[in-house]
């Protein structure tokens, strides 16, 4: 695999991709009260956080992806900074933080000019497989960029519930990571915990986390989510008690316990078709599978 | 027990007909029939032979009481003693006999013979199953009259071969786990062998497979007979078997078409095989004069000792068939055997050409291609070597068919011809082909997003239970303004200072700490590690038996649905008590466990659990769905 021959490089030298949930309906509204934090406190524990990653090493590289409800995209990426530092006029935070906030004030312009108004407010999940991809196809680069690259890894931020109309797209996202060995760790901030983070950072070899006290999350990030690919091996970090396996059908997206699957592509379906949409595949005989919590 | 039959008929006959006169009575023959049958068993019953037995039992398997009466000797037997193996000899033999052996120290064996094969047939499966089962169930005890009376049951709802028996017995006595599961389903009652064995059809179908080869041709050349010599006196004997035969009719086709000809018109097919013998001697001690004298003498002997006509005849046919592209002229070269000093061994002389006698000559390379030419065509019949004649006579058959199909095959002269032209082209002077390709079909991606959205909106009102909801009183506008307005809001300002509180940080590494540190304790160091590794090893292997129980019963069970027969409700019926006994076992298993495994305990036990009370609430589900449509009709009829 490609990523084994960056042990020629220094071990601990890492590329963390972070994503970003900017869903509007996440920060802003009643929400945020309840939540305890709010989208600035928010952000300062980030960029802290990005801060003390790009100390540890001076090879580490940081990557900062938006995911919005209409599209994602590239916010930050430490590598192509420019030579002139730019500050504030008041010189209140550091480069980095002030090129993010603008970034993410362009994306938030653009995000919100393709949203479609037919659609009702209420669509609560981001695009989170819209985001994997970009973060992937990011990594993929940097694999073949030579044989010195650090050793990339992805972490969520994600706040908004999962989307189940996104499973296939986000579940091939977690395949094709665990095929190039990238572990995907996730710190969900909602209210309600992930499936899909959970199923992503339990097939990747990734860290789950949904941090009970929220004003610390500095400390959390800090204290879980900055040990770079090298230490895991010896550091004990935080397991989830159970992992939720539950899967969406594939023709109406609701999430299933018990189904159907094509016995040719393993697509699962809630009801029993003649005809698999997927593959094609014409069918004789109807079994049920049901799935089974771990 | 005719005797028994002949005097019940004629007792109840009898009594229909005083019925029929004196009071009137009237019985149908069916009924009559059963009476019959009652009266001969209860009489039956009074022989030790079926005391223990209800009347039930005897009437469901009276195929096997029917049959058992020439050999009662044999239950008795087998009741007293069990049995060790049997044996039996085959059918189309003279006798039809069964051997029962047994432990030399319980005293020999058993040989019984039987009048018709068809009843030793009965008996052998019946012996057959009881053996196989008295095998597995020696662990636990069994009384093997319980074992014989639960076999008389099985024997007659499945006809199983004494083969697949045992190797149905073989798989459970090699798999302990697959034996209790046996042990606690098929023996309880709760599902029968069939539906047992149903599912596991790969198991006992790798074993029929691997017999279903088709064998071929030896490669030793069986074809060329060594006779054996006796020092003693001057006889040369020969022995010949089907097999070698069977090759030497595949090989030599001029001694097939002569011993078709001539036998059992001319000669006896003894006669036939000591002319070929005798021939294959003259052969052997390379007087090709001697040959010549004898051809010249007898013209069947003549057969066996000139060139095979027909061999040749074949030979040509195939050679007009070869492809003219292939370079003959390079063998030339290739032709040492008319160099000095060459020549192939056999037999320890050298052979040497000898124009005169070349007619009776017969070389070992000639005989070697002959047979490896036989060896790769394979074995034209799959039939048993029997009667030489009737082999003779199928190989005829089929080399008849070959050559009809040969002749007849339009479409392979064609493909010839199509080929040579091909290979004789020449490729500067030719167009290019277009290759045949299939069209490629992908599936058109954005049917798949857009269903995504319109997917989406419905997806809305499936709140998965027990989270709560965002609320989204906010338009779309209003959340986007919110969001920006505290991102330049946050640009005006700067960044929170400080960022994290220390006592909130304090607390948070704590919290932490201790969380890992108590996961450690409870799970282990080694993530790999299972919980299961950690429980002692009884429990270990009680829970493991319970979830493959649990796995085997609610495979049936949901199998079941939609329950359609009857057979299929009694069933679910057997297996949803079988899982409520389980359901127990498992919450004792969760209270007996010490205190520090105990949570593990039930976080395994919980999914069992689940999955059982899934199938509890569908089947009452079920039974509702039933009762109120039973309600619904008139005569409340199921």
């Amino acid at each position: 695999m490609a990523s084994i021959t960056s042990k020629l490089y220094s071990d601990d030298v890492s590329l963390l991709v972070v994503l970003l949930d900017t869903n509007p309906f996440l920060w802003s509204g009643e929400n945020t009260t309840t939540n305890s934090l709010s989208f600035p406190k928010f952000l300062t524990h980030v960029f802290s956080f990005l801060n003390s990653i790009l100390l540890l090493n001076q090879l580490n590289q940081v990557v900062v992806i938006a995911t919005g409800l209409n599209s994602c995209d590239y916010i930050y990426d430490s590598s192509s900074s420019p030579t002139t530092v730019e500050s504030l006029e008041n010189g209140r935070m550091p480069a980095l933080c002030s090129k993010l906030l603008q970034n993410l004030e362009e994306f938030l312009a653009r995000d919100q000019e393709l949203n479609k108004d037919e659609s009702p407010p209420g669509i609560a999940s981001s695009l989170l497989s819209g985001s994997l991809s970009l973060a992937l196809c990011y990594i993929q680069k940097v694999f073949r960029s030579g044989p010195l690259h650090p050793q990339p890894r992805i972490l969520c931020l994600q706040g908004s519930s999962d989307g189940p109309e996104q499973y296939v797209a986000i579940m091939n996202a977690i395949f094709s990571a665990q095929r190039s060995m990238v572990p995907i760790d996730a710190c969900v901030i909602g209210a309600q915990h992930s499936a899909f983070l959970q199923q992503a950072s339990y097939i990747t070899g990734g860290v789950y986390l949904k941090p009970p006290q929220l004003d610390g999350l500095f400390q959390y990030l800090s204290t879980v989510f900055s040990t770079d690919l090298q230490s895991r091996s010896f550091l004990q970090l935080p397991k989830p008690v159970g992992v939720d396996f539950r899967a969406s059908c594939f023709c109406h997206k609701k999430t299933i316990d018990m189904g159907y699957i094509c016995s040719v592509c393993l697509s699962i379906f809630c009801k029993h078709h003649k005809k698999c949409s997927t593959c094609g595949g014409h069918y004789l005989v109807s079994c049920k599978i049901s799935g089974f919590q771990v | 027990m005719w005797k028994c039959m002949r005097a019940a008929s004629l007792w109840t006959i009898w009594e229909e007909r005083n019925g029929r006169i004196f009071q009137e009575k009237e019985r149908s023959l069916a009924e009559v029939k059963e009476c019959i049958m009652t009266r001969t068993i209860s009489w039956l019953k009074t022989s030790d032979l079926f005391v223990n037995y209800s009347i039930d039992d005897l009437r469901r398997n009276w195929a096997v009481v029917a049959s058992t009466t020439s050999t009662n000797i044999i239950l008795q037997a087998e009741r007293k003693s069990p049995p060790e193996g049997h044996k039996f000899t085959k059918e189309g033999s003279k006798q039809a006999l069964l051997n029962l052996t047994q432990d030399p120290e319980m005293g020999g064996g058993y040989i019984f013979e039987f009048d018709k094969f068809s009843d030793r047939d009965v008996c052998r499966d019946f012996v057959g199953k009881v053996l196989g089962k008295i095998q597995s169930m020696v662990s636990s005890g069994q009384d093997a009259r319980a074992v014989s009376e639960r076999s008389a049951v099985a024997v007659h709802d499945e006809q199983l071969s004494t083969r697949e028996m045992e190797h149905r017995m073989k798989l459970l006595r090699e798999d302990s786990e697959l034996q209790k599961l046996h042990k606690q389903f098929v023996i309880a009652g709760v599902l029968t062998e069939s539906e047992f064995w149903a599912t596991r059809k790969k198991l006992l179908d790798t074993d029929a497979r691997t017999s279903k080869q088709r064998v071929g041709f030896k490669s030793a050349m069986l074809a060329d007979v060594r006779p054996l010599t006796d020092g003693r006196t001057n006889k040369v004997t020969f022995s010949l078997t089907p097999e070698i035969i069977h090759q030497i009719f595949a090989e030599k086709p001029a001694v097939h078409q002569a011993f078709l000809n001539f036998v059992p018109n001319k000669m006896t097919e003894k006669d036939f095989w000591t002319k070929y013998c005798r021939a294959e001697y003259l052969h052997r001690t390379k007087n090709s004069i001697a040959a010549a004298a004898e051809a010249a003498e007898d013209e069947e002997l003549a057969i066996f000792l000139k060139h095979d006509d027909i061999l040749a005849s074949e030979a040509r046919r195939k050679i007009r068939r070869v492809d003219p592209t292939l370079d003959m002229e390079a063998d030339q070269g290739d032709d040492y055997m008319h160099l000095p000093d060459h020549g192939i061994f056999r037999d320890g002389n050298k052979e040497v050409m000898d124009s005169e006698y070349e007619l009776y000559k017969r070389t070992l390379s000639q005989d070697l291609n002959r047979h490896a030419a036989v060896v790769l065509e394979g074995r034209a019949l799959d039939l048993e070597l029997g009667d030489t004649r009737t082999v003779a006579e199928a190989l005829a058959r089929s080399k008849q068919v070959e050559l009809a199909t040969e002749s007849s095959d339009e479409k392979a002269n064609e493909k010839r011809l199509e080929r040579l032209s091909q290979m004789a082209g020449i490729e500067d002077l030719q167009s290019s082909r277009g290759l045949p390709f299939a069209p490629l079909c992908i599936k058109d991606p954005r049917e798949y997003f857009d269903s995504q959205q319109a997917n989406a909106l419905q997806a809305l009102g499936d709140t998965i239970g027990g989270m709560k909801p965002i609320n989204y009183s906010l338009s779309t506008e209003e959340a986007y303004g919110s969001l920006r307005d505290l991102i330049s809001e946050m640009k005006a300002t700067g960044l929170n200072h400080p960022v994290v509180k220390p006592d909130v940080a304090l607390k948070v590494l704590n919290a932490l700490t201790q969380h890992l540190s108590s996961t450690k304790h409870h799970v282990g160091k080694n993530p790999q590690e299972s919980v299961l590794d950690r429980l002692p090893r009884k429990t270990k292997e009680e829970l493991l038996h319970h979830w493959t129980s649990i796995q085997e019963l609610l495979k049936h069970f949901w199998s079941s649905y939609p329950i359609t027969t009857t057979h299929l409700y009694s069933k679910v019926t057997r297996l949803k008590d079988a899982m409520s006994q389980i359901y127990p076992k498992l919450q004792e298993i969760k209270e007996s466990m010490q205190s520090d495994f105990r949570h593990q305990v039930s976080l395994l036990v919980q999914p069992m659990l689940q999955a059982l009370d899934a199938a509890f609430a569908h089947y009452e589900a079920e039974l509702q769905k039933r009762s109120t449509k039973a309600g619904t009709r008139p005569n409340g009829t199921v």
